[in-house]
């Protein structure tokens, strides 16, 4: 669909910079992409392997690697739904088959509205509070037929909009740092001597600080 | 210390020790190792084969496959151990086939073949195959496994020429790091993840990388394939016979495989002199042009109603008689033989000898007008390694991705290891740009100027004061004459006397060929000479040895003027060219595979290239015509046999002393001959144009695909010669008011010709480039022979 808008562009360079290698960069690029689109596209890989001086192919092949980069539209929330063994036992397959029929479509697919995209997912690492899903990578515990359908309407009416961002927003205050504060890292390949001796004061105890 | 001097006991004298060698324990066994070598090189180096599939020796090891755990032992006690991913250390013992070792091994391959089809019996690789053959010699014999096994769209082209199965891939990364580290085109990569990761390409992007062909080679299973041989043959239907390849001068070792008589094959043999294993793509399946059934295979002589089939006893005698009207009319002078560099050394000294002593001409090249004087032969001549493993490269070359792509692997690689920094003077970014320590950009015609310029400078001066150096040199630019490259080259065999220099023609035998004899004698005309001799009238008798000079000569305007000028034409050709179809006899010659012989590569390397199939129709080695044809001239050559010109150029040419049967049956990867007696290159003269009567000086550089004959017969390889177009940077497309894509006017003095408008940045402001020899308008039509350089003037229209 779309490469990297201007905006994106200029904080793709910034980002290149702060890396001694610019393929370094490759995946907060690929963040950057999935935040603009929502997922990232094909065009978006092309060009972050220009800007980072990678083949399309690789660009691809690191982000492909990856679960949480989509190559495909995804609703505005993504909705995971555990399905691993504490969550399975405390009732996930019951809430996935209500969450089916609550959004009208099967696990994997997204709402025709383009609000809603249902996953299974892999253990959420809260077995505790069983069973859990993430609506956007953010926790509901314990989960319940009325308390899903609660999320889904506020979410539908914009209530959870100043917790829960859009899909792909990597984080709504961008940190900037600004070019007198960049460290200028060396490339690993233009370091050909061992590093300084650092000088260390003797303490009381004989060893040192 | 006198007791040392006057010491001569030899018990007393500490042995020598070998400061590289490592002593380890194979399988009980102690044996000597080389420092630095990998456990897995070392075993196989000492007669212990240990199973492998990503281990290859010219790619660095990754332990990928896990196949050749081992228990090694150093002193820590036994534990399993990748040897390919561990040195050897002095008293390391190793065991192999311990039970231990034997259990991981069976595991790896039970593992592997858990989601591997077992379709062996329709698979290309069958019988050939690693993982087939390991399963065998080190696996379990049956599998636990009862699950279904992953399945995938199979196979699905990658690029024209390789098919892609993914269920019979096993990861080892073999063909992703060949497209990485040794190509340097990394357009194949794993995808996704876990049971679902697979090799793939960028969607919509293919693996259009010129060595793809390599990674079919080196594919421990049937998952890369080449689209030339699926379900072609099976390998134990394969007859195979070893020999070079002589599609470029590189000289890749080759084997030529056929089966039943037809080729259908080239793998690339590991010479380490040379091409490491690796081959380029139209090297690879050019095989196809052999089988061709455009091939000439009887004799043709021009007939009032065109080219009549005839027998070799009256296309000989006509030939014959033609050579002796040629003679009679203008003497011996009026003769002239253009060509050669496809043949043999043994097809070459025989046309030399028939032309310098039969016939009495002096006037014999096997340059086309588009290499460099051949006193460039005469210069210190390095190798391929020594190019390699210089301090400092200069090249002053064609693209030598485009032309010599293997050389261009072998110096990529010096530079990606940072042996070699190479300082590359050009008119634009070439293949090896990207590796290159400096990029010289130059104005067509002033590289000798650019030359000095650099040397003058003060990093390049440290540079090059680092080591040896060696130039490769070539010429760059069809739209200019041989001139300013001399000029640039002795510019720099000047200034560094110590540098060596590897040619860099292109054409297969060009070396040999002109090292044992095909190149002008006292007072003979060379290429461009012969072709305006034959324009202005003065050639009777003009011999084509496998020469397309429509095809092959920039001048487009000069090859046709030669052609109608010369009275006769006699032309030795595999297929009917644009040149071969206007001469007055045809005679169908064999092709690569169809005739043995020895042939001689750019450093004068001299390897044996082998017969492997019978020749198509009637067709004859090139030494067997020049020796009938001599007969009828009445001067036998004595020749019988190709080995009776192996002894002959052993006897005969200067620097081929030491290269006999032999020697070359001892030495597969060749021995060095250098002719000694080539004269020394002269000071060219360079008259460059007022650069403001036209807007852009021209480049015109070849491509790997093109139109040449044997690609264009080459069913595979057809379809990737690009399109013609002329390319300016991309500042300039406003200057021009057009638009990419546009059609534009592109004028010299001489000619017009109609373009696609293209940009590319790494072409310099001021300057265009158009590829030669593409499908599409003929850049070679503005193209003069007798000028330094080219001026264009590009127009909307």
């Amino acid at each position: 669909m779309s490469r990297l808008n201007e905006d994106n562009v200029r904080i793709a360079l910034e980002t290149i910079a702060r890396y001694p290698k610019a393929r370094s960069a490759m995946i907060p690029l690929l963040h950057l992409a999935q935040q603009q689109d929502g997922y990232v596209t094909n065009e978006a890989m092309a060009h972050i392997g220009e800007l980072v001086g990678a083949t399309s192919a690789e660009v691809f092949g690191t982000a492909t690697f990856y679960e949480m980069f989509k190559f495909k539209p995804v609703g505005k929330y993504l909705i995971n739904i555990c399905a691993t063994m504490s969550c399975a036992l405390m009732g996930a397959e019951q809430l996935m088959h209500h969450a089916e029929r609550r959004l009208g479509i099967k696990a994997g697919a997204t709402t025709p509205d383009g609000l809603f995209t249902l996953e299974h997912a892999e253990c959420q690492a809260a077995c505790t509070e069983a069973p859990t899903l993430q609506a956007n990578y953010r926790y509901r515990f314990h989960v319940t037929p009325a308390t899903f359908d609660a999320l889904i309407d506020d979410l539908a009416n914009g209530r959870l909009d100043a917790e829960i961002p859009p899909h792909g927003t990597v984080a709504r205050i961008r940190q900037r740092i600004p070019a007198d504060r960049v460290v200028g890292p060396r490339s690993p390949d233009d370091v050909t001597t061992a590093p300084e001796w650092m000088a260390v004061a003797p303490t009381a105890s004989g060893g040192g600080q | 210390m006198t007791t040392t001097e006057t010491n001569t006991d030899p018990e007393a004298l500490e042995p020598v020790v070998d400061p590289n060698a490592v002593s380890i324990v194979i399988n009980g066994r102690q044996v000597t190792a080389r420092k630095g070598d990998l456990i897995i090189k070392a075993a196989e180096d000492n007669g212990e084969y240990i199973p492998r599939f990503c281990y290859h020796e010219r790619m660095s090891p990754v332990g990928m496959c896990r196949m050749c755990l081992v228990e090694v032992d150093t002193g820590r006690g036994p534990q399993l151990m990748p040897s390919c991913m561990f040195a050897v250390s002095p008293d390391m013992k190793v065991m192999t086939n311990s039970p231990i070792a034997k259990a991981a091994q069976e595991g790896v391959i039970e593992l592997l073949l858990a989601n591997h089809p077992l379709d062996c019996p329709v698979c290309d690789k069958g019988g050939e195959c690693p993982l087939q053959d390991q399963s065998v010699s080190h696996g379990p014999g049956e599998s636990r496994y009862i699950e279904e096994k992953r399945h995938f769209e199979k196979p699905i082209p990658i690029s024209e020429l390789v098919f892609l199965d993914r269920e019979r891939c096993i990861l080892c990364d073999r063909c992703t790091r060949f497209a990485d580290e040794v190509a340097g085109d990394a357009l194949i990569h794993f995808t996704h993840r876990g049971n679902l990761t697979q090799i793939n390409t960028f969607p919509g992007e293919p693996f259009a990388s010129y060595f793809s062909g390599n990674t079919v080679q080196i594919c421990p299973v049937g998952a890369l394939t080449a689209k030339s041989y699926r379900f072609k043959a099976r390998p134990w239907d394969l007859e195979q016979a070893e020999s070079t390849c002589t599609t470029c001068s590189v000289g890749c070792r080759i084997t030529v495989q056929s089966s039943r008589d037809e080729l259908v094959r080239y793998q690339g043999v590991d010479s380490d002199p040379v091409n490491w294993g690796w081959l380029c793509d139209r090297g690879r399946f050019n095989f196809e042009s052999v089988g061709s059934g455009d091939r000439l295979t009887v004799p043709l002589v021009l007939t009032s109603s065109g080219h009549e089939p005839t027998s070799w006893n009256s296309a000989l005698g006509s030939a014959a008689r033609l050579i002796k009207d040629a003679i009679t009319a203008g003497g011996a002078n009026s003769i002239a033989v253009l060509g050669g560099a496809r043949g043999t050394n043994e097809d070459a000294f025989a046309w030399a000898r028939l032309a310098h002593d039969v016939i009495g001409t002096p006037n014999v090249s096997a340059q086309l007008a588009d290499g460099l004087p051949i006193g460039l032969l005469a210069l210190n001549r390095a190798t391929i390694d020594e190019a390699a493993s210089a301090a400092t490269v200069i090249l002053i070359a064609p693209d030598l991705k485009e032309e010599l792509p293997v050389l261009y692997l072998r110096l990529r690689d010096a530079a990606e290891k940072h042996r070699s920094r190479i300082i590359e003077f050009t008119p634009k970014a070439s293949g090896i740009s990207r590796y290159a320590w400096r990029t010289v950009f130059y104005e067509p015609g002033t590289q000798a100027g650019a030359v000095a310029t650099a040397l003058g400078q003060a990093d390049i001066a440290e540079q090059i004061a680092k080591g040896t150096v060696v130039i490769v040199a070539g010429r760059a630019n069809l739209a200019e004459s041989s001139a300013p490259t001399v000029a640039a080259l002795l510019a720099l065999t000047e200034a560094l006397p110590q540098a060596t220099v590897l040619p860099a023609l292109r054409r297969g035998n060009v070396v040999g060929a002109t090292q044992v004899g095909l190149r002008p004698g006292r007072g003979g005309l060379a290429s461009l000479g012969i072709l305006d001799a034959a324009a202005s009238g003065k050639i009777e008798c003009l011999i084509l040895l496998g020469a397309d000079p429509l095809g092959d000569v920039p001048d487009a305007d000069l090859a046709r003027r030669a052609l109608a000028g010369a009275r006769r034409i006699i032309s030795i050709d595999t297929f009917l060219t644009g040149s071969s179809a206007l001469a007055d006899v045809v005679l169908p010659a064999a092709a690569y595979a169809e005739k043995s012989g020895t042939t001689t590569n750019l450093e004068g390397r001299v390897t044996r290239v082998a017969q492997k199939v019978t020749v198509a129709g009637t067709a004859r080695p090139d030494w067997m015509i020049a020796t009938e044809l001599a007969q009828r001239l009445g001067a036998g050559l004595g020749f019988r046999s190709d080995s009776d010109i192996t002894a002959a150029i052993t006897e005969h040419v200067g620097g081929f002393e030491g290269v006999t049967a032999a020697v070359l049956d001892a030495n597969p990867n060749g021995v060095i001959a250098l002719a000694p007696n080539i004269d020394a290159i002269n000071e060219p003269m360079v008259t460059l144009g007022d650069r403001n009567a036209y807007d852009y000086r021209l480049i015109v550089s070849r491509k790997l695909y093109d139109k040449a004959i044997v690609t264009t017969k080459s069913p595979s390889l057809a379809p990737l010669a690009g399109t013609s177009a002329v390319y300016v940077n991309p500042l300039d497309v406003t200057r021009i008011g057009s638009a990419v894509g546009a059609e534009v006017k592109v004028s010299s003095a001489r000619a017009t010709v109609i373009l696609p408008l293209a940009t590319d940045p790494s072409v310099q402001r001021g300057t265009a480039w158009v590829p030669f020899n593409q499908p599409g308008a003929n850049i070679g039509e503005l193209i003069d022979a007798a000028a330094s350089v080219t001026d264009v003037r590009i127009e909307s229209l």
